[in-house]
């Protein structure tokens, strides 16, 4: 289970795949200076320049790099689903909100957004805890619960680290079961190789039609 | 935007991690490359410029910059992810690896999985008395010598360690020692009944 979560990006590893795809969300940014020969980030004029106050949408790296320092290149604003409107929603019922669609991974950008010292950091911080306490009841359920049915609908609405935590307690589960029912000395064929066996098929599939 | 094919490939990556290696993507790796380099040289050239007084090149020069860092964080995590997508596979497929997924891999990543096979192979030997100890053995706790198991596939003739030989036909069933045939149910040739 730890290496589970270290190798999925829960801790802030340099080699995550998740860790990068995360910090490519974008953040509301305003430019304090003249920056020169940039012009080409911003899609929106054919300017050679980025002139000082042009407002810009950067992916994280680039703004938590910009934003550090003295000089501040950037100023950063909080991205509109951490703001106040949507912390409201989260408050009034976590359950309902489909933090895929906001997301995908809504608890990670959130928890790198800290770092940015926004004058509302508190406020998202707590947020987030009370969003994941609020949904985490029904994640467990779910996962705990649901053993031959459809999970697609269950799943939809849940970010990429939720949905980890699903499958977890869905692994459980599973062998849970095969305990009881003396299953779990079987020998079975990894779950790589019949995964790869699966996806061969369907290539073979598609090549002879 | 900076540094998107760098981004293009981890996306890439990130779909495929399942049962498979996805190709080497040489031809996005050399463009990524060339990007870094041009941002470089654009760099170089600024510096030069900044330090005879144009000092609104500086903040320029560390919008590239970070995108350097950004494609090479990106590069270093696709190469690395791959390494240990494929110490994996050396695991679950045992020494030798499905051709599709040969065919995927890059002449290096060839070389490090061979040299990989090789240390793991003489580890097992150096480890206990006699012989060694085959660590990919008993994954699951043994609890019976011999196993009773049916063939999936064909995979042809088979010779035990006692001198007999067996013809793994599908559908066929057989009584086998378990440390023999454990691989082979893995790797989804046999599969094994439970009375």
């Amino acid at each position: 289970m730890a290496a589970l979560l270290v190798s999925s990006g829960m801790t802030n590893n340099y080699f995550s795949l998740d860790d990068i795809l995360a910090s490519q969300e974008t953040i509301p940014c305003t430019f304090n200076v003249k920056v020169a020969t940039m012009g080409y980030l911003d899609q929106s004029t054919s300017d050679v320049d980025i002139n000082m106050g042009t407002k810009l949408d950067l992916p994280f790296w680039l703004a938590k790099y910009l934003h550090k320092g003295s000089r501040g290149i950037v100023s950063v604003d909080t991205p509109k689903t951490y703001k106040e409107g949507y912390r409201h929603i989260f408050t009034a019922d976590p359950n309902v909100v489909d933090l895929y669609r906001l997301g995908p991974y809504f608890y990670l950008f959130g928890e790198k957004l800290l770092s940015l010292q926004l004058p509302d950091t508190d406020d998202i911080a707590n947020v987030l805890l009370k969003t994941f306490q609020g949904r985490f009841r029904n994640i467990m359920d779910g996962s705990q619960n649901a053993l031959h049915s459809d999970l697609a609908s269950q799943m939809e609405k849940l970010d990429v680290q939720e949905r980890q935590l699903f499958a977890a307690g869905q692994q459980g589960l599973h062998e849970f079961q095969k305990w009881e029912s003396r299953e779990s000395e079987k020998l079975s064929t990894s779950a790589m190789v019949s995964n790869h066996r699966k996806r061969k098929r369907i290539g073979y599939i598609a090549n002879a039609t | 935007m900076l540094a998107e094919k760098a981004l293009d490939l981890v996306r890439e990556l990130h779909r495929s991690l399942g049962g498979t290696l996805s190709p080497y993507n040489e031809d996005k790796i050399r463009q990524v490359l060339e990007e870094m380099q041009t941002l470089y040289d654009q760099n170089k050239d600024g510096a030069q410029f900044a330090a005879e007084g144009q000092t609104d090149l500086i903040s320029a020069i560390q919008v590239r910059h970070a995108g350097i860092q950004r494609n090479k964080r990106c590069l270093l995590a696709y190469l690395y992810t791959r390494l240990e997508q494929i110490r994996k596979m050396r695991w679950e497929f045992g020494s030798v690896l499905p051709p599709d997924v040969k065919y995927n891999m890059c002449e290096q990543e060839v070389q490090w999985f061979n040299q990989y096979n090789r240390l793991l192979a003489n580890y097992m030997r150096s480890v206990g008395e006699s012989g060694g100890l085959d660590l990919t053995q008993d994954m699951k706790p043994p609890k019976t010598l011999y196993v009773l198991v049916r063939c999936i596939a064909d995979h042809g003739e088979f010779e035990t360690q006692d001198g007999n030989t067996v013809l793994f036909k599908k559908n066929s069933q057989h009584y086998l020692l378990r440390s023999e045939c454990e691989h082979l149910i893995r790797q989804g040739v046999l599969e094994h009944i439970i009375q």
